[in-house]
């Protein structure tokens, strides 16, 4: 039993690789995930995955399956659309998940039609969905960088960050910190979507950062010990779901997530913090 | 700009897009004092005290508020702005009052959590530190942002509607802090309904309207003329108004 565990990490230095890139993930993804929800932006952080298609569809297109050129190019994209969406709900009627809506279909759509017009299916399965098992040190490098800016970044701005979620109107009448905390933060979505992409590509690279954070949810009511399930449940879901794509020669990435979906489920039904099976079966009220 | 004065404003106007919520205000609020701004609903008591924090920028006009020890400034807005359901204990919130002096990386030492569990106890929620926020009722959670103001030591403080909805007792509690604060020669500035609060325990008053219909002593400004005047002043609200022609006095 253990020896299925760790065999297949011990023997295959592709496993090795997927597993330092995963673990990587998931601590970046955690906490970036975690706030992400907490401020109601899960489906923005969907979005923002879709946007990062065609830049990295670009870079395809102009240099081949090549590291720098498709980052650089998901990077722009990113910035990009998380900034025309947030100008077309501020000046038009349109709110903003209705804009972030059309600008990932547009995106999605845009960014197969390039990665069509010069690879092939293969190529273009690659950028969807990812290559964890064949990263080379660049790649990691990468992940592992954006993994250790994402938690400098979070250590600075985690006051300012978690007083503009639950109480904007005091960080504004206190301090001018709110605006640029902002920023960083949707910078730091797109550097980890940017990341994630490398290993599990844009449509699930979100996956990494939403499904443990909304599993974290259930296991605890205060923001820090949140932030540390999520970040655990990341690396459980990596680790289980490598281990799951080896034995039953699964592809891997969608195991991963897979993995995760299962971690969420589980926790939706007996999670302690408002978990269906407390709704079906109430525990005793206390004295008081 | 005399040294007594806390906020001045010189013929201030502030709205949204071009229509007036406050027009054409002049006035000086004494440092230490304490006062209460009241006036019908729509009558822009929330717009100024948002003018006075500075999010909302004036469409004419100018506030001046004092420069120099203590000029910092606290605001208590209508409770609609926080977002209860985010998990946070009472703890942390209360703790946030620490912002101008920890700021971004400040620690909390020994001597800040000592001054943190004082102002919990001070608003008589000890023994919920460890709640989170979104379990407490609307009148513990305004204890609670009371207690934050507590720790933010302001020399300014502005309440919006603070006991609105807040049952007798809490209110009464709550009045308390704030005879503590004026006695400690802060200065209160509060939007209030509740006139027989207003009366007892504010010595000063503005009654506005958009326009202000009247200010000084609590008991002058209060009398039924000013209020019917009040009141007539915002149902008299012209949706094809001109651009407003008149010019500092």
């Amino acid at each position: 039993m253990l020896d299925s565990l760790v065999t297949p990490f011990v023997e295959f230095e592709f496993m090795r690789r997927a597993l330092v890139g995963v673990v990587a993930i998931a601590i970046g993804g955690g906490p970036v995930g975690v706030f992400l929800m907490l401020r109601r932006m899960s489906l923005t952080g969907d979005a923002m995955a879709h946007a990062i298609l065609p830049g990295a569809a670009i870079g395809y297109l102009i240099a081949g399956l090549s590291l720098p050129a498709m980052t650089i190019g998901g990077l722009a994209a990113g910035v990009i659309v998380a900034i025309l969406s947030g100008l077309v709900a501020r000046f038009t009627s349109l709110k903003e998940d209705a804009s972030l809506a059309a600008f990932y279909l547009l995106s999605l759509a845009l960014g197969v039609t390039i990665v069509s017009l010069r690879g092939s299916n293969v190529d273009l399965l690659h950028v969807l969905f990812g290559t964890v098992l064949a990263l080379d040190d660049a790649a990691l490098l990468l992940i592992a960088g954006i993994a250790t800016v994402t938690l400098l970044a979070l250590a600075i701005v985690y006051r300012p960050l978690v007083l503009e979620c639950v109480d904007p109107t005091f960080l504004r009448s206190v301090s001018r910190a709110g605006t640029p905390t902002h920023l960083v933060f949707l910078g730091l979505v797109v550097l980890n979507l940017v990341g994630g992409f490398q290993a599990l590509g844009t449509l699930l690279s979100v996956g990494m950062m939403m499904l443990p954070a909304a599993a974290a949810r259930f296991w605890s009511a205060e923001i820090t010990v949140m932030i540390i399930w999520a970040t655990l449940i990341g690396i459980v879901s990596g680790v289980a779901g490598l281990l799951l794509s080896f034995h039953a020669e699964l592809p891997a990435g969608p195991a991963i997530i897979l993995t995760a979906g299962g971690i969420y489920l589980v926790s939706l039904v007996v999670g302690p913090e408002g978990g269906l099976l407390w709704l079906i079966r109430p525990r005793r009220h206390l004295e008081a | 700009m005399d040294e007594t004065a806390a906020i001045r404003f010189d013929d201030l106007t502030l709205g949204y897009g071009r229509r007036p919520a406050v027009h054409h205000l002049t006035g000086a609020i004494a440092t230490g004092s304490l006062i209460a701004v009241v006036g019908p609903n729509g009558a822009g008591k929330s717009t100024l005290l948002k003018g006075i924090v500075g999010t909302l920028q004036p469409l004419a006009g100018r506030i001046e508020r004092a420069r120099g020890l203590g000029d910092r400034l606290a605001y208590l807005p209508q409770a609609a702005d926080l977002d209860r359901s985010f998990p946070l204990a009472v703890y942390d919130l209360v703790a946030m009052g620490l912002w101008s002096r920890s700021g971004l990386f400040g620690g909390i030492g020994r001597r800040e959590r000592h001054r943190i569990e004082e102002a919990i106890a001070a608003v008589g929620l000890s023994g919920f530190e460890r709640r989170t926020i979104s379990t407490l009722s609307g009148g513990q959670m305004q204890r609670a942002l009371f207690a934050r103001l507590l720790l933010q030591d302001a020399g300014i403080i502005l309440l919006d509607e603070p006991f609105t909805a807040i049952d007798a007792k809490t209110t009464a509690d709550l009045l308390d802090l704030v005879r503590r604060w004026h006695d400690e020669a802060r200065t209160v500035v509060a939007v209030l309904h509740d006139l027989d609060v207003v009366k007892r325990v504010f010595p000063q008053a503005l009654l506005i309207a958009r326009e202000p219909v009247a200010w000084g002593e609590t008991g002058k400004v209060l009398d039924a003329a000013n209020l019917l005047k009040a009141r007539r002043m915002i149902e008299a609200h012209d949706p094809h108004a001109d651009s407003c022609g008149r010019t500092a006095a």
